[in-house]
């Protein structure tokens, strides 16, 4: 049996929900098809996210691309095709490979799997990164910096508590709707142990009887908790959070069955921490940085 | 001469040749331990100048890793008799004081930073009286505790704890029953 998930026309972290869902009611070893065929566009989130899904199952699942040969062209420049035909069997349109070349791809999707990976992911987005922080959001050159140690915190997380391998990708796109104004956001998905499992493994944890994944996701990153004994770990998250409070951004961590928010201004949280979510390993970070727009 | 470490050519060094960021606690590991080595034949009592000057990026888990660790064991309760008695200068952080700022709060250490004019300033978690006692010990030099505690407007005792904190930090220098702040005894 081959169970089919149907991927939304417009696939971001809240519409991934739904293939969640979806997939959630499929036995864990049974096949998936999931049918991009109709997808008209997709954040990083959605991109990486697929890739982490097709990571997750015991069996290679298919997929099936976008029909529309400029989202599918798109999704390649992204390199979405480069790694998804090493996790999926690859069916219907297949674009040729193209480079990112001159857009708002900031990072196309790159593994991470060793701290290389994120030097060579840091160094190669600096320069891009520093040009369309300034001109496209408008924020100081400062955030650069700052920018930059988020995108190396986020990937860390995957070397440090995953035990696999993950993804990132970077992108600038325009939130009209939700914001009418830009964006740069940050993807970063593994499909490893995840929050709950890595506190789980510290010697020094002690179980509570409210222990879950919401509990999990408030420990490590409201309170800085890691499953090293060593003082001083933990603090990444830590900084991420306080770069992204100086911009008015946005963190939103899913892991397991739950998802911790935490925004500043127009990107203030709507649901801090949404829980009973469809389970789903490891751990999908997003960070979001808005345009800045003198008042 | 003062010794001086340069961060980028440890990181170069000691994890690869093209990287001149300081990114991940693996990196910063690595580099600490590549400081350390160094540090090992500095005599004891030595003020030595940590050199960030051509590190591009440092990030939180790197600024921990290298900074608050390298403090910890020489400038904190983790010192033991073994360990050399090394005051630093931290040079060419001004780009980089976000992830140590965070960093010196989180552990409540402190650093002595110098700026490119050559000034020293004092970072990270102190007291009022040590920030007091620190800056008269680097404006008059070489000072006994009573006339810190002159100069500053505090009380002897207050000034005496003060300034012995500040030597168990490692951000003054002791010499017999006289204190010389750090960056000043270059």
């Amino acid at each position: 049996m081959t169970a089919v998930i149907n991927v939304p026309p417009s696939l971001d972290d809240s519409t991934f929900e739904l293939v969640l869902d979806q997939v959630a009611r499929v036995p864990a070893e049974e096949k998936l098809l999931v049918d991009a065929r109709h997808a008209k566009w997709s954040s990083p989130y959605g991109l990486t996210a697929l890739l982490t899904l097709a990571q997750s199952r015991a069996e290679r699942p298919s997929f099936t691309g976008p029909e529309d040969e400029n989202v599918a062209s798109y999704w390649s420049r992204l390199a979405f095709y480069r790694h998804a035909e090493r996790v999926f069997e690859l069916h219907g349109f297949v674009p040729r490979p193209k480079p990112a070349g001159e857009s708002d791809v900031l990072l196309e999707i790159t593994p991470i799997t060793k701290s290389d990976d994120v030097h060579e992911v840091v160094g190669r987005i600096q320069e891009k990164a520093k040009q369309i922080l300034t001109t496209g959001l408008h924020l100081d050159p400062k955030a650069t910096m700052g920018f930059a140690m988020t995108l190396s915190e986020s990937c860390q997380n995957i070397i440090e508590h995953a035990g696999q391998g993950g993804w990132v990708a970077v992108q600038k796109y325009s939130w009209r709707k939700r914001l009418g104004r830009n964006v740069v956001v940050i993807a970063v998905t593994d499909a490893g142990q995840g929050f709950r499992h890595s506190l789980e493994s510290s010697p020094a944890r002690k179980l509570s009887d409210h222990w879950d994944d919401a509990k999990a996701l408030e420990q490590a990153v409201m309170n800085g908790q890691s499953r090293h004994a060593q003082a001083g770990r933990g603090q990444g998250l830590k900084g991420v959070r306080r770069f992204l409070s100086r911009w008015n951004g946005r963190l939103s961590i899913r892991s397991g069955t739950a998802r911790i928010t935490e925004g500043s201004g127009e990107l203030a949280a709507d649901i801090p921490m949404e829980k009973g979510l469809a389970p789903f390993p490891g751990a999908q970070v997003q960070v979001v940085i808005p345009e800045h727009i003198e008042t | 001469m003062t010794p001086l470490i340069d961060v980028g050519a440890v990181l170069r060094g000691s994890v690869a040749d093209r990287y001149s960021n300081l990114v991940t606690r693996h990196t910063g590991r690595a580099v600490r331990s590549g400081i350390e080595r160094e540090l090992e034949s500095f005599a004891d009592g030595r003020v030595a100048i940590i050199d960030f000057s051509h590190v591009s990026l440092l990030d939180y888990s790197c600024a921990d890793e290298i900074i608050a660790q390298l403090l910890i064991r020489f400038a904190g309760g983790d010192s033991d008799a073994s360990t050399p008695e090394a005051y630093f200068v931290f040079r060419g952080v001004g780009d980089h004081l976000d992830p140590i700022e965070h960093v010196l709060e989180h552990h409540g250490l402190a650093i002595v930073m110098e700026t490119p004019g050559g000034d020293t300033h004092l970072i990270g978690e102190v007291s009022e009286a040590e920030r007091l006692a620190w800056h008269v010990v680097k404006r008059v030099g070489p000072a006994a505790v009573v006339d810190v505690a002159h100069e500053a407007g505090l009380p002897t005792d207050a000034c005496e704890r003060a300034l012995l904190g500040l030597w168990n930090r490692r951000l003054v220098v002791r010499d017999a029953s006289r204190f010389i702040a750090v960056g000043a005894v270059q």
